[in-house]
């Protein structure tokens, strides 16, 4: 592509990582959580494939890494699923434990990162396994097409 | 033409079996609801998390939400073995 899409990708990038991060991060107190923070984590891939071509951002992102995230994260979300097993499947153990523990007053109040037991923790789970999951679907279809964002 | 007819049947059954659960449904906002009104009032002791959509999706319906990602890792996973083989033969 273009100089001028490539420099707008290079300011644009961190911009949607940090957005998608904070997606995530802040799901259980605020609108986002895991599916939809890391599908924007995974719109910068896109971005940058358009911009860059598949092949250089495929040297950096390579697919045996991105499956083992992807695995990662399904493999996380389901042992935190079992992790109330002793009450029932997905019970939310973590709920007053020193680990997302607080648990925040009745009503609006001020938010608190720190609360939300096992919620946060699948955040990421699922996060990390869309991410790893959308951008290897990108790579992969931009990787068997003709290279249509290549810089000749 | 019994294959016709066999259509035609199944699409009239189907459409009033879709009529007649759109009239049954639960009309929308009527009192007897639990369900919603216990989650509002609910999620934040239980839970611990001021969103309650995310403590749906995640607590109360997790195990939907564990579909879910089952059914987006076997997309990659699937996308990835169809595309693989063309890029060998590209190379090759």
């Amino acid at each position: 592509m273009s100089k001028i899409v490539r420099t707008t990708a290079r300011f644009l990038t961190p911009a949607i990582l940090l957005y998608g991060l904070y997606l995530i991060m802040h799901g259980h107190v605020s609108s986002g959580g895991g599916f939809q923070g890391g599908a924007a984590f995974a719109s910068s891939t896109a971005l940058l494939i358009v911009a860059f071509g598949s092949k250089r951002v495929a040297s950096y992102l390579k697919e045996h890494l991105l499956v083992t995230i992807s695995c990662a994260g399904a493999l996380m979300f389901i042992i935190l699923g079992f992790a109330g097993m002793g009450t029932t499947f997905f019970y939310n153990v973590f709920v007053g434990s020193p680990l997302f523990g607080n648990v925040p007053a009745h009503g609006p109040n001020p938010e608190d990162i720190w609360t939300g037991g096992t919620v946060p923790l699948m955040n990421i789970a699922v996060a990390l396994n869309v991410v790893a999951g959308l951008s290897a679907i990108l790579l992969a279809m931009a990787g068997a097409s003709n290279e249509p964002g290549e810089d000749k | 033409m019994i294959r016709k007819i066999g259509i035609s049947v199944s699409f009239i059954v189907m459409a009033i079996m879709m009529f007649s659960f759109a009239v049954l449904l639960h009309p929308f906002g009527e009192p007897p609801s639990v369900m919603d009104d216990y989650i509002i009032e609910n999620t934040q002791q239980e839970t611990g998390t001021n969103n309650a959509v995310s403590a749906v999706v995640f607590d109360y319906r997790g195990y939907d939400t564990l579909g879910e990602a089952t059914v987006l890792f076997l997309t990659a996973t699937a996308v990835i073995m169809l595309f693989r083989d063309r890029k060998k033969e590209a190379t090759e």
